[in-house]
């Protein structure tokens, strides 16, 4: 059935592994992956623990649609109390992991505890083992990856692991599976360093079937034709990856430049999609090598490049000349934009680094430009950064800092603490472009007035994947709205909220939405899953899932007042482009979007919201 | 006409829909690892490959069966496993120089692809057309076609 019916728990501590049935109750009210994931956390783990404490909790989950033929149907995501953050986390990943994992006949896998020494679980199927994992301890997650097909001689076998940056606690590490597919956001690889836990490495053969296969068959294949027949879904994506967007948001006056000082790049074009198929003059070969694909998606938006083997960073340096994933646009906008830095290859190569180690290049090169900002204004020297010359706009102190943030060393280390701790310690709080600690993506919020609120009320901090109206405001999809104004944005923000939520929870790509609604979506769900789910349902779902998610962040201790935005973007004007003179009017979208979500003034939802959602 | 499987490594993504569309069919499960077709990804060379039985004229697999299980479907050119010969000896697997037929440790009986009877299910699965279902005698058209076009100078447009 669409859902394996079972959960494996992990204690760590103790050292056992035990199989256990998943709450059908539950699944019926959350779904899956997400939703699910969430509800089991919540309910397990005081809200006010410290993440890195072993009283924390990390699942992997799937969603009922994980390992199905739906286009797309290979997501798990990583569930924890973020190490970034403090709030909830919820980060989510492709690649081949969560099939391998729904394979073994698991929905979730929870882990609590800490491990005495570093150990990986392995899993075949129904046997599952704790392991000895000090020999990977302190190496990377391709090391590791490779390691542990070699040492089972099984090169099926998947992995998910964290790299050296993970276990020193770098705020911002990931959850690597597939060497470059990471569960990528709010240090949830932090929290599973802590936890001494390296790995999960899983063989599953045992078949993911549906509630009724006809009509799950015909479902899947209509939702595979609307992706085909969209122009983003269709051509865009497949054509240029994620990266196709990299001169359209410049040309917007939305692409953040150097720690959000400006909202356009002069260097964009050298840096974007255009630029990586073009072929380079040294060797006549381009960036790009091919498109690629996570397991089950027909749209392939994955890039697979290669550095120019002339190039100072992987010169005598084999294991960088080899092609690998990158450059995605976000990735390609936090290296490149953020830190004024236009070299595509140096962009490339700290981005193999930040797949290497596992860290997230988003909070990495957002934490770089914010460092760059504070050197630049003398806030600090060559003295604390160890000799390098935190320039904005320098390829080799981008490309150093990759290498030693990844290993978590010198003032690689205070990078890896992220933008605002390391701006409050160097007395420049207001440098960091975050929320709730997390550093913002690749959209500024006052050339795009929307992600203004979508960054604000973000539940993991600020955060693209949560309500990702630039569809709507620069993409017009599902329909076009203006992005210069904010009418009209709480609510839009609202129901990309709660449509997202749902989607995270079945098991798919929120990358379907360019050409999926959910009318698209509820059949292949309803025909996969018992029960009866419709639009409505799922768009209920969704909001059940927000309004969890709040009331955890609000047990952990934000306030309405962590719904913000850094002065930066609601007092500095923008100063070119589309958007110039504007700055983010959060405060005209936050009230009306408390009430639309039946929240109090102060952002805590009413009794009556509670009990509606069923909460 | 007789058909086959061409198959273009070069459209491939990696993305495992003729994975599952062919354990879907012949397993009735989504179920990459019993799937007869299997797609190859060289991560450090940024290549998928996908791979399968070539339906050779001189089965070798067919010749080795010691039980004549595996047998010419005349329709298709495809050599099929009849399951309630087959003794899982797994002679086969030896003999096929490719490695595509290979033993299903649930059934304990050899398994390998049959071109689903004449409309493999792999070909309508792949969003990319990496694999079509083409004239036999002609899988090598389409190529054939591109470089026709690119050796071309165009002379005869222009004159």
């Amino acid at each position: 059935m669409a859902w394996a019916r079972r959960i494996l728990r992990v204690n760590l501590t103790k050292g056992t592994c035990t199989h256990e049935p998943l709450n059908m109750d539950w699944a019926k009210r959350y779904l899956g992956q997400r939703g699910l994931a969430t509800k089991y956390l919540t309910e397990e783990i005081d809200p006010k623990v410290d993440p890195l404490a072993p009283e924390n909790k990390l699942i992997m989950a799937t969603g009922p649609l994980t390992g199905t033929c739906a286009s797309t149907a290979g997501r798990y995501s990583v569930i924890t109390k973020g190490a970034l953050t403090g709030a909830i986390a919820c980060s989510n990943s492709g690649g081949f992991f969560g099939n391998e994992m729904k394979n073994a006949g698991l929905d979730m896998i929870i882990f609590e505890g800490r491990a005495k020494a570093p150990v990986y679980l392995y899993i075949d199927n129904d046997d599952c083992r704790l392991l000895d994992a000090s020999v990977y301890w302190g190496t990377s997650v391709w090391d590791t990856e490779e390691g542990i097909k070699e040492a089972h001689g099984d090169p099926q076998i998947r992995v998910a692991s964290i790299g050296v940056a993970g276990e020193k606690g770098v705020k911002f590490a990931c959850v690597v599976n597939d060497m470059h597919r990471a569960a990528g956001r709010s240090g949830v690889g932090t929290v599973m360093g802590s936890k001494n836990l390296k790995a999960v490495a899983i063989r599953g053969t045992k078949g993911v079937s549906v509630d009724d296969m006809p009509a799950f068959l015909k479902a899947a294949a209509a939702g595979k034709k609307v992706l085909a027949e969209n122009a983003v879904t269709g051509q865009g994506l497949p054509a240029y990856g994620t990266q196709v967007l990299m001169n359209v948001i410049n040309e917007t006056g939305a692409l953040p430049t150097r720690n959000h000082r400006d909202i356009q790049f002069e260097g964009a074009s050298k840096i974007s999609a255009e630029a990586m198929a073009e072929p380079r003059e040294s060797d006549g070969k381009p960036n790009l090598v091919r498109n690629a694909a996570c397991f089950g998606c027909t749209i392939a938006c994955g890039r697979v490049s290669t550095i120019d083997r002339t190039h100072y960073t992987v010169v005598d340096r084999p294991q960088y000349q080899k092609a690998s994933g990158g450059l995605e646009y976000e990735a390609a906008w936090a290296l490149g934009a953020a830190t004024g830095v236009d070299d595509l290859d140096a962009l490339t190569f700290a981005n193999f680094v930040c797949n290497e180690q596992g860290i997230d290049p988003i909070s990495f090169g957002a934490t770089v430009g914010a460092a760059m900002e504070m050197f630049e204004d003398g806030v600090i020297t060559t003295k604390e950064t160890g000799g390098i010359e935190v320039k904005f706009g320098s390829a080799k102190a981008l490309t150093d800092l990759a290498e030693l943030c990844g290993r978590g060393e010198g003032f690689g280390a205070e990078i890896g603490l992220g933008s605002k701790l390391l701006c409050e310690k160097y007395g420049k709080p207001e440098l960091s472009m975050s929320v709730k600690g997390q550093e913002f993506p690749a959209y500024d919020s006052r050339g795009i007035q929307g992600m203004g609120l979508t960054y604000a009320t973000s539940n993991r901090g600020a955060c693209h994947l949560r309500s990702y109206t630039v569809a709507s405001e620069i993409l017009g999809i599902p329909e076009k709205t203006d992005p210069l104004v904010t009418e009209g944005k709480a609510g839009l923000v609202k129901a990309f909220q709660d449509a997202t939520a749902a989607v995270d929870s079945a098991g798919i790509c929120v990358f379907t939405t360019f050409a999926w609604t959910l009318e698209d979506i509820a059949p292949q769900i309803d025909a996969a899953c018992e029960g009866e789910w419709s639009v409505d349902s799922l768009l209920e779902l969704g909001e059940r899932v927000w309004n969890l998610e709040r009331r955890f962040n609000l047990a952990a201790g934000f306030t309405g007042k962590d719904d913000n935005l850094p002065k930066r973007l609601t007092k500095d004007a923008a100063k070119t482009g589309p958007a110039k003179g504007l700055t983010n009017g959060l405060d005209k979208m936050l009230p009306e979007y408390y009430d639309l979500r039946g929240w109090s003034k102060d952002g805590v939802p009413t009794n009556e919201t509670v009990s509606r959602l069923g909460l | 006409m007789l058909k086959a499987l061409n198959i273009d490594p070069g459209k491939c993504t990696g993305c495992l829909q003729c994975e599952l569309a062919c354990s879907f069919e012949n397993e009735g499960v989504f179920n990459p690892s019993k799937s007869r077709i299997k797609v190859f990804n060289f991560h450090d060379q940024g290549r998928f490959v996908p791979y399968t039985c070539t339906q050779c004229d001189e089965a070798w697999c067919m010749h080795a069966c010691p039980v004549d299980a595996i047998s010419l479907n005349k329709l298709t050119g495809a050599k099929e496993v009849n399951d309630n010969l087959c003794v899982g000896c797994k002679v086969c697997t030896i003999a096929c120089p490719f490695g595509t037929v290979n033993y299903n440790s649930a059934t304990g009986k050899v398994i390998k692809c049959d071109l689903c009877g004449g409309d493999p299910e792999c070909a309508k699965a792949c969003p990319t057309d990496a694999i079509t279902y083409v004239d036999a005698n002609w899988t090598g058209l389409d190529k054939m076609r591109q470089w026709a076009a690119k050796t071309d100078a165009g002379q005869q447009a222009t004159q």
